[in-house]
């Protein structure tokens, strides 16, 4: 390849400053979080009585928060190790973005849970006291194992790029000169590292997928392991991980959508992109699709005494709007977008996209909240208040903030390193053109 | 009853031996010895007491002091649970009107925040065309508990006398067992309350529960304390009409301090049952069926709920 070719590829990948657009897209976040965190100092100076949860809806917001992070982080595996394994190269250039929204959301699941904690102070005593038999605990180990595998499938294949941003000293300034590298100085880009670095990358993509499996299976279990209607389905790990990955791909196609309008990366993150993942998103929305049909209609058919508020809430009563929304715009509209050929292109995946997204979130709520409003025996001897459950603003000031709070991680991420992968890049176009050179002119 | 007797004796020598031990640490004087803040003039009456090496010893009334209240047990001794016991709990439904003086004593023993409830007395009906009854709700002290199974810290747990309690000092507030419990008995403290000076000094123990912590779950723990002591736990002693029996399996007694039964010929002859049997908690709770009632079915007052259907 060209020298010229090269250095234009490079120079288009580099990280660049924020225009205004990009100012104000972080001047809101950052108000988000801070509203948030004022929300937050507020329940800590009082208790979880500033929330809306009360005895019977004991879980709230948070806990769907939770859920839908920990969601949304599956689909690092799914792009970066799933895709990569099966030997895929389409999908490179997009690694990156899902890999940053997989640390992201996951550490901001890890966050919320700690928001959710009555005593948040005594967190060390799940190292002190743990007891193995609890799926908390379980959440802990595998969160924290997911955390770090994905740190490290982010930083791995960031090195090479680092080394090619210290090259560009004069492009960058004093002090993320410096973070570069401190972070990557030590990337000869010699023969032994580049294949220490393939192969560490190998290991780590064979080990996040039952990692990514488990944060998610037993993120379920924490409602299937009791007894209540509702969550007491044996469907509910795969019912789960594939809402997880259906979430995780609508957040990968709205933010390349976003990456490529305001860097103009249209010629790397292409049309043929948007077409791939709309199928893709397709698929999963289609099993998704599948085990809701598994989680209703099953014990809809039988209508058990102690599914049957539960279920005819869901259907038709209290929570049939946020139902039936959250069912249509994950969904069924995303489908009969994407299923066409032109709601492929760029911005009907990008709508697709930010419906699963909507959709997947209140889903995620419909999950927790009705099914702690039927429980076994009645809701009675308690005041009004704790028959019913209305999130305070405090409460969706930490979630919105924590959301924001997500988003901020990725956007200054992106402002720092760059985001579609420079060097496989580069070496994925040279492979090519060898391609073509030794198909074009056969010996 | 003899070994229980000792213990008791015991326990009363300790606390004042142990009273008088720290009035004397935390002002590291000798209390015996009189000094200008504290004159203390020997009153001449004698009192026998028990020391710990197990020898009568003789002090003057005027030396002793009250005790502070310590906790009872220590948190060891309190995870444990009292050796040979094993509690048990009928609840005759036959004879409950909803008076709900067990839950006021409760509430007030155990300092409950306002609007919770430890016990709950639920209108209940079987079916359209069955008679309602009410149903008082406890803590089930399942001998399967779904709570501690799921808790991660140890926070509660299941003690070797059959009771589940919570220690509020360990507890992180995550609230998984209330979700576990299909029994909905477990409450929140969601908020920080100012109490009276007394009831916010008084040292905690899981075995009292009391004072209730901010953050923490908080539920029925059959009185521990009370056992201990040989006493009735507040609801049973409360109810004017016998609904709540207490006792212990091993002894095959269940007593609600005015009549006295052998526990399984009671549940025998009355065909006791407990609740949702099919989840496999195996409650320590037992109902026996509301038939040849004391009480007619009444509600206390307007807009109190219908009763419900069972599920």
């Amino acid at each position: 390849m060209e020298i010229s070719a090269k250095q234009k590829i490079t120079e288009d990948l580099l990280p660049q400053k924020f225009g205004k657009p990009g100012m104000i897209w972080v001047g809101v976040l950052l108000a988000l979080c801070t509203l948030g965190l004022v929300a937050y100092i507020r329940q800590l100076s009082k208790g979880l009585v500033v929330t809306g949860m009360r005895d019977y809806v004991s879980w709230g917001i948070y806990i769907s928060n939770f859920v839908f992070f920990v969601a949304i982080s599956l689909v690092g595996s799914l792009i970066t190790a799933v895709l990569r394994l099966s030997d895929v190269h389409w999908s490179t250039p997009l690694t990156r973005i899902a890999e940053i929204i997989a640390v992201s959301a996951i550490t901001f699941a890890s966050l919320i849970i700690i928001v959710d904690m009555g005593r948040p102070e005594r967190f060390y005593n799940l190292f002190l006291h743990g007891r193995l038999q609890s799926p908390i605990i379980w959440d802990v180990i595998v969160i924290t194992t997911y955390f770090f595998v994905s740190i490290l499938l982010l930083y791995i294949p960031l090195m090479p790029d680092l080394a090619i941003m210290i090259k560009f000293k004069d492009k960058t300034s004093k002090g993320l000169h410096k973070v570069y590298s401190y972070l990557g100085s030590f990337w000869k880009n010699n023969p032994a590292q580049i294949s220490i670095s393939s192969k560490a990358i190998n290991i780590l993509s064979v080990t996040i997928i039952p990692v990514a499996f488990a944060i998610h299976t037993v993120t379920s279990w924490l409602f299937a392991t009791t007894y209540r209607p509702g969550w007491d389905s044996t469907n509910f790990g795969a019912y789960f991980i594939s809402g997880a990955f259906l979430v995780g791909a609508g957040g990968v196609i709205v933010a390349m959508y976003i990456f490529r309008k305001a860097y103009k990366l249209e010629k790397y993150i292409t049309e043929s992109h948007f077409d791939r993942m709309g199928k893709v998103l397709v698929l999963l929305a289609l099993l998704y699709l599948y085990f809701n049909v598994n989680e209703f209609l099953v014990p809809a058919f039988k209508m058990k005494k102690s599914e049957e508020e539960h279920l005819l809430g869901l259907f038709t009563g209290e929570f049939a709007p946020v139902f039936w929304f959250a069912i249509t715009t994950a969904m069924i509209i995303p489908i009969l977008i994407l299923i066409f050929k032109k709601g492929r292109k760029p911005l009907p995946a990008f709508i697709a996209g930010i419906l699963v997204v909507i959709g997947s979130w209140f889903k995620r709520y419909l999950i927790v909240t009705p099914t702690l409003l039927h429980p076994f025996l009645p809701m009675d001897n308690v005041p009004e208040a704790y028959k019913h459950y209305y999130p305070t603003w405090e409460e969706w000031a930490i979630a919105i903030g924590s959301l924001a709070g997500a988003m901020l991680i990725i956007t200054i991420f992106a402002r720092i390193f760059p985001i579609i992968p420079i060097q496989e890049t580069l070496d994925e176009t040279e492979e090519l053109e060898h391609h073509q050179q030794t198909i074009a002119t056969p010996q | 009853m003899k070994t229980n007797d000792t213990t008791r004796r015991d326990f009363i020598a300790t606390g004042l031996l142990a009273g008088l031990t720290v009035a004397g640490c935390s002002t590291n004087k000798n209390p015996f010895q009189p000094d200008a803040t504290e004159q203390v003039v020997p009153s001449g009456e004698k009192v026998k007491l028990l020391s710990v090496n197990g020898e009568v010893i003789e002090v003057d009334k005027a030396f002793l002091k009250p005790v502070p209240s310590l906790p009872t047990v220590s948190n060891e001794a309190a995870r444990l649970g009292i050796p040979g016991k094993k509690f048990v709990m009928v609840i005759d439904l036959s004879r409950c009107k909803n008076l709900k003086k067990c839950q006021a004593s409760c509430n007030h023993m155990h300092q409950i925040h306002p609007g919770q409830n430890w016990i709950k007395v639920h209108p209940m009906q079987e079916a359209e065309n069955t008679a309602p009854y009410w149903q008082p709700t406890t803590c089930m002290h399942c001998d399967e508990p779904p709570c501690v199974k799921v808790c991660p810290v140890d926070a509660t747990f299941k003690r070797q006398d059959g009771i589940v309690l919570i220690d509020s000092d360990r507890c992180i507030g995550c609230r998984f067992c209330m979700a576990a419990c299909p029994y909905s008995t477990r409450v929140f403290n969601w908020e920080e309350l100012d109490l009276p000076k007394a009831v916010a000094e008084l040292p905690y123990s899981c075995e009292t529960s009391v004072p209730q912590k901010v953050g923490t779950v908080g539920k029925c723990d059959f009185c521990p304390d009370m056992v201990r002591q040989g006493e009735l736990p507040h609801c049973v002693s409360a109810c004017p009409n016998g609904v709540f029996l207490f006792g212990d399996v091993n002894e095959d007694s269940v007593t609600n301090g005015a009549e006295t039964f052998r526990f399984s010929e009671l549940v025998k002859d009355k065909a006791g049952y407990r609740l949702m049997e099919d989840l496999g908690t195996k409650p320590s709770v037992y109902y026996l069926p509301p038939v040849n009632r004391n009480f007619p079915f009444e509600k206390e007052e307007e807009g109190e709920e219908a009763a419900h259907t069972k599920s």
